[in-house]
């Protein structure tokens, strides 16, 4: 059966759970994606963009150095990191950006936590000439400032969440609360596989190019498809983004990165699915970390873009199916990630991908060499070397 | 089926032409103790229906105001039990009908089942839920209908006709009518729009319609209430709340406030347009 079903569930999880006055949009969204797909022109558009705009395809790159130092597998990463802006996030927004175009919207808003998302919904609302406005948690916009004035440089408005937790989810909340007051003129990009139906499906469709460039791209590298497939899963955009396509290729095992934070036994951390429970947060129905009351926990993670509360509904389908499992590694281990691909490969991962780099460094030593590693490397570092540099104590 | 509380008490005014005013408060917001006398000087000011919020750490159809007293009730870690528990303890005291204001995961949380008979054992008459639409709610609805709890659906400007007749369709007690496009306490603009769309629900339902969302001053009230069955406020209530919060005389300040609402709308008469409608209003809800 293809998921999710007409209403927007994946088993018993997804769904719409949004205040009435956004019913009607989230329909008409609906129809408008529906229609976009069957849209030559609009598809003509996207790919062209795709192309000449994004910079797609992106490279599947042989890390040999990589590969070498950990003595197991072949590992390839999937260069979303290349992509204009720097993540897979452009995607989507872009995608996005055009079908708010098509339905007569003039102003886009969106969240952002690590601010890549922020920046690709500024870059579409600037190359379609929508006005845009950005929320961000205060926290996050301290540890990544450098994407706030990226996003400002691109004539975006950044608007600063003080409350609740100040990060992501704080930020969505605030784009919500706009959306539904401004629901007629804006279109709002929701940056993940989450909220209400249809977001998890449509963002899940702009994503799924990583996943079909992949599996020509590994066809031709190695005349086989790989054995594992890895990445890191925030609310889980880019896993999803790459897994899709495989999902029937049953001998591909699959495997989603958690922020694992300060370790799972702290309670300091972002891996919904070692501490959460089932839950309705944000527009649909997930595991979430939560107390025993139905209250939203706060997270933590190195990364502000695994620095979440839930995860994309279809994502715990997919766990319940074992289809994909799902590990979590700690800060420590990403930030020991993070020096040793910059090390030896010259690629600085961002901290989100360097989750899926860590869950590597221990996973491929146990496998036999002719054994495939396929890691999304879904965003570059350089808006984390600030961070990164405090982190370590240098001041820059 | 037994005509509800809620039911009763839209009738009942109704028949002296009067209007129900619906005041909204936090549970637990400044403290749970603060809040039973809050209901009960709320009642004696002219309350004739309690909205009773629960906190929640992400109330995402909730403007600044109530943001807070979401933050301040969940500090004094005030939950659902705690409130289900104020209710039943309140029930020794008063009767007036309560309904309680929550997003869903509080009560998914507890369980849909057991959250609706505990609330009915408790005493309290009616749930509005902003954050479950209908069509997530099919279960809620007939198990909430079986034990005798109201469940009251929103609608909103934007809401289709279609949505207007399944929504109307599946709320009991009362329907309520989201007087703006945009978050609790937000400022009214076109207040006459509100008197169109009043009537475009008046043509698919005979339940009486209360509107909340961003009234907040007797004017607004009075205005409104010429329209409606029923005025909800609730921003402008929490506010007065916030600006006596530590003060001893929080709870009459409080009653102050509802009592110049409740004789601005009680003033207010029967208007033509509901004359004409008269015929079909406020049979029991099926």
């Amino acid at each position: 059966m293809r998921l999710p079903d007409k209403k927007g569930h994946f088993g018993p999880y997804g769904g719409k759970f949004v205040p009435e006055t956004l019913m009607p949009a989230l329909e008409e969204l609906e129809e408008a994606y529906k229609n976009s797909k069957k849209d030559a022109l609009f598809q003509n558009e996207l790919l062209n963009l795709q192309k000449t705009y994004i910079g797609r395809p992106t490279p599947l790159y042989f890390a040999k150095r990589l590969t070498e130092r950990l003595g197991g597998a072949k590992i390839y990463l999937k260069r979303e990191d290349l992509c204009h802006t720097g993540a897979h996030k452009i995607n989507n927004a872009l995608a996005q950006a055009l079908l708010a175009k098509r339905m007569g919207k003039k102003r886009v808003i969106a969240e952002t936590g690590a601010g890549q998302h922020g920046v690709a919904t500024a870059t579409g609302a600037a190359l379609i000439g929508l006005e845009c406005e950005i929320y961000m948690g205060s926290e996050d916009m301290e540890r990544q400032a450098l994407n706030v004035f990226r996003m400002k440089l691109l004539s975006a408005k950044v608007i600063e969440v003080s409350i609740g937790s100040r990060t992501l989810k704080d930020a969505i909340n605030e784009a919500l609360r706009d959306w539904t007051t401004n629901v007629r003129t804006t279109h709002y990009v929701m940056g993940t596989v989450f909220g209400p139906h249809p977001y998890p499906l449509m963002v899940r469709d702009f994503q799924s190019v990583i996943g079909k460039e992949t599996r020509t791209q590994i066809l031709k590298a190695e005349g086989r498809l790989p054995d594992y497939l890895v990445a890191c899963v925030g609310g889980g955009s880019n896993s999803i983004g790459l897994f899709h396509e495989f999902l029937e290729d049953k001998d591909i095992k699959m495997i989603g990165v958690e922020a694992g934070g300060l370790g799972i036994e702290t309670g300091k951390h972002a891996a919904r699915f070692a501490g959460g429970s089932l839950g309705v947060f944000q527009g649909t129905k997930s595991y979430l970390l939560q107390d025993s009351d139905g209250n939203v926990l706060p997270t933590h993670s190195v990364s502000a873009g695994l620095d979440y509360a839930s995860v994309g509904p279809e994502h715990c389908y997919l766990r319940d199916e074992g289809r994909i499992e799902y590990s979590s590694v700690t800060d420590d281990e990403a930030l020991r990630a993070f020096e040793l691909l910059s090390e030896i490969e010259g690629i600085t991962p961002a901290l989100e991908s360097a989750h899926a780099i860590a869950e590597v460094i221990k996973l491929s030593p146990k496998l036999p060499k002719d054994n495939i590693i396929i890691i999304n490397l879904s965003g570059r570092g350089d808006k984390d070397v600030q961070h990164v540099a405090k982190i370590k104590g240098i001041e820059l | 089926m037994k005509r509800s509380k809620i039911t009763k008490t839209f009738i009942r005014l109704k028949k002296k032409d009067k209007k129900a005013l619906i005041p909204y408060i936090m549970a637990g917001d400044p403290d749970i103790k603060t809040t039973e006398e809050l209901i009960l000087e709320i009642e004696r000011s002219g309350g004739d229906i309690i909205e009773l919020g629960v906190p929640f750490t992400d109330p995402l159809a909730d403007g600044p105001v109530i943001q807070k007293a979401h933050y301040r009730a969940l500090k004094n870690k005030v939950t659902l039990k705690n409130i289900l528990d104020l209710v039943k303890r309140i029930r020794e005291k008063t009767t007036i009908p309560l309904v309680l204001m929550t997003y869903y995961n509080p009560i998914f949380k507890h369980g849909d089942e057991d959250f609706i008979k505990d609330a009915v054992t408790s005493g309290v008459d009616g749930v509005i839920i902003p954050d479950l639409p209908f069509e997530e709610a099919r279960d809620f609805i007939k198990t909430s209908k079986m034990n005798g709890l109201d469940t009251i659906f929103l609608l909103a400007p934007t809401s289709t006709p279609e949505r207007i007749s399944m929504i109307t369709n599946a709320s009991r007690g009362f329907i309520y009518y989201v007087s703006i496009t945009g978050i609790t306490g937000a400022k009214i603009e076109g207040i006459d729009q509100i008197k169109n769309s009043l009537e475009k629900i008046r043509e698919v339902t005979d339940k009486p319609i209360a509107v909340g969302f961003g009234i907040s001053t007797a004017v607004e009230a009075k205005k409104i209430s010429e329209w409606a069955d029923g005025i909800i406020i609730g921003s402008a209530i929490v506010r007065v709340i916030e600006e006596n919060l530590g003060s001893p005389s929080i709870v009459d300040k409080v009653g102050e406030f509802v009592k110049t609402l409740s004789e601005g709308i009680k003033e207010v008469q029967s208007s033509e347009f509901e004359k004409n409608h008269n015929s079909k209003l406020l049979t029991p809800n099926s």
